[in-house]
């Protein structure tokens, strides 16, 4: 008998940016509707959702609960601090290590965490895991008996890849999968009462040095814009607008 | 310290964004007289190498691994050249495609990666800029060594000058650790607003899809196409061949009138090439008006349906 299959919606994990938002980002929640859905399509499905972030980081896991996760675990560490996570490598480690313990049969991360955000968790992750993966995925069918999960990845200029994985497998789900579910306010409700398991260094096994930061914040500078406003009335800015666009060749 | 950068191609052509990461190369090697190397993978490798020879690049690495791209073939190949050539920093094109591969190229490497770059400087060891809190924000990388992915437009294509030398190289690849496979392809045709003068852009701002006939009134009236960025398009309001950027089609028109779009990298990835960029957003800080070369910070409710009239009269 194969063993009970797992899927890890691990949320809010992405690198680089809304390192302190603590919120569920768009692309998560498109990760954690796609395992929800699979635990509806499937039996013996547990959906276990994870993030990396300090107490405040509960909420996230919260939200992803109410929505209809199983379980739910936050890794951190006083050693750990935010700024210093930037290198998305290190959130793979820790991630990596908890996937370890729960031996997945999917794992599924938000394609981004954000417009800012670094996009390579979930690749790392795969790597780190030596498992198969597929990025920015907008449709998933396990076959559990066969060991594939066939997917459809967003690719650019107006292309989809079609793409089997062998299992276990990392799937980063970009917004184009099944729109996100509301959370009943029961759930809601029993999602604020429920356990939020947590994992320490020690836990995990690993050592400070392994999540070394090797990436520094040296100086920040104003983005720049070149870009000429128009302002005024509504009328008056439109057309202030208009003439340029006629100068441009608009021509109605 | 060799930079190597990597090329990315796509139904038998090279794409732009190779030559670009070249130049990349170039100006980050300058600093200290460091060679720069290309590879590319997988495809015509004999064509490409042609067309990736240029003044500054010192060595085109081809490796011969088939038509058809796989993202594990290319970690394993690029990993190895790394080894064999001692390369401290790879540079790939930020795109899907080079998003698909460079996290884990990092991983195997143990090096860290900084994608979606704007800059890179080797003046105190490596520097990379990147945009962090909604300002560029320059981060220093310990040891030297990491995966960077580029912002494609923010680097020139090198030009092609036939100077560089061509090494193959045979990676010794593992077929068990060749876990995904590419089935199909399906290409949707936006041939129209590839080709349009004029474009209308609309985002998520419109709020709702009964508000779209605001923008259908204003490409009317300047004989645009009406185009989205990703948000309406995954909601089902407009088709998918209408969606510029990344995932979408990248246009060039004449003009590009930008509704209610914040400007995310992905969508401005499809825009770079228009002639002349127009934005009306309620957010001054929003991202696209750091590309826009006119706009107006304000209710579009309220501009869309003047600028329309200023236009018609």
């Amino acid at each position: 008998m194969a063993p009970t299959p797992r899927q890890a919606g691990a949320a809010g994990t992405d690198g680089a940016g809304e390192l302190t938002a603590h919120s569920l980002s768009e692309w998560d929640a498109h990760a954690l509707e796609a395992a929800v859905g699979l635990g509806e399509a499937h039996d013996d499905v547990t959906v276990v959702t994870a993030t990396v972030g300090p107490p405040a980081a509960d909420s996230v896991v919260r939200v992803a609960l109410a929505r209809g996760a199983d379980r739910a675990i936050r890794i951190w560490d006083d050693r750990l601090a935010e700024p210093d996570l930037l290198d998305p490598r290190l959130r793979a480690r820790l991630l990596a290590a908890v996937a370890d313990e729960l031996a997945p049969t999917l794992v599924l991360t938000g394609a981004r965490s954000g417009p800012e955000g670094s996009g390579a968790t979930g690749v790392a992750l795969a790597a780190t895991l030596e498992y198969g993966w597929a990025t920015v995925v907008t449709d998933v069918s396990l076959d559990r008996d066969a060991g594939v999960v066939s997917v459809r990845c967003d690719r650019e200029g107006n292309r989809t890849e079609l793409v089997d994985v062998s299992l276990p497998a990392v799937l980063t789900v970009g917004t184009g999968c099944t729109e996100p579910r509301h959370a009943a306010l029961g759930a809601v409700r029993a999602a604020h009462r429920a356990d939020v398991a947590t994992r320490s260094l020690a836990d995990l096994g690993l050592d400070p040095v392994d999540i070394e930061p090797a990436l520094g914040r040296v100086d920040t500078a104003d983005r720049d814009s070149d870009v000429t406003l128009f302002d005024g009335s509504p009328e008056a800015a439109a057309a202030d607008l208009a003439r340029i666009l006629r100068a441009h060749g608009v021509d109605p | 310290m060799t930079v190597l950068t990597v090329a990315e191609h796509r139904d038998g052509r090279l794409r732009d964004v190779s030559r670009r990461a070249q130049t990349a190369g170039r100006e980050l090697a300058a600093a200290n007289g460091a060679p720069v190397h290309t590879a590319v993978v997988g495809g015509d490798t004999e064509q490409f190498a042609a067309e990736l020879a240029c003044d500054g690049v010192d060595v085109v690495h081809t490796a011969a691994e088939g038509a058809v791209s796989s993202h594990d073939v290319s970690v394993q190949v690029l990993s190895q050249l790394v080894a064999d050539i001692d390369a401290r920093v790879v540079l790939v094109p930020h795109t899907p495609t080079g998003l698909d591969y460079a996290p884990a190229l990092a991983a195997r490497l143990d090096w860290p990666i900084v994608t979606d770059a704007v800059g890179l400087g080797a003046e105190d060891g490596l520097t990379v800029t990147r945009e962090l809190d909604g300002r560029w924000t320059t981060l220093t990388v310990a040891g030297g060594r990491a995966v960077v992915t580029l912002r494609p437009g923010e680097w020139p294509p090198a030009e092609v000058t036939g100077d560089s030398e061509r090494r193959a190289f045979a990676a010794d690849i593992d077929d068990a650790a060749v876990r995904a496979t590419v089935t199909g392809v399906e290409v949707i045709d936006a041939t129209e607003l590839a080709d349009a003068d004029v474009v209308v852009a609309v985002g998520r701002g419109i709020g709702a899809e009964a508000h779209l006939n605001l923008v259908f009134d204003l490409a009317e009236a300047v004989g645009g196409t009406v185009a989205a960025s990703g948000p309406p398009v995954k909601r089902g309001w407009l088709p998918p061949e209408r969606q510029v950027g990344q995932s979408g089609t990248t246009v060039a028109p004449d003009v590009y009138i930008a509704v209610g779009i914040s400007g995310t990298a992905q969508h401005l990835a499809g825009v770079r090439d228009s002639d002349t960029v127009v934005a009306v957003n309620s957010d001054p800080a929003a991202p696209i008006f750091d590309t826009a070369d006119y706009g107006i910070v304000g209710d579009l409710f309220d501009i869309v349906p003047a600028l329309t009239a200023a236009v018609t009269g």
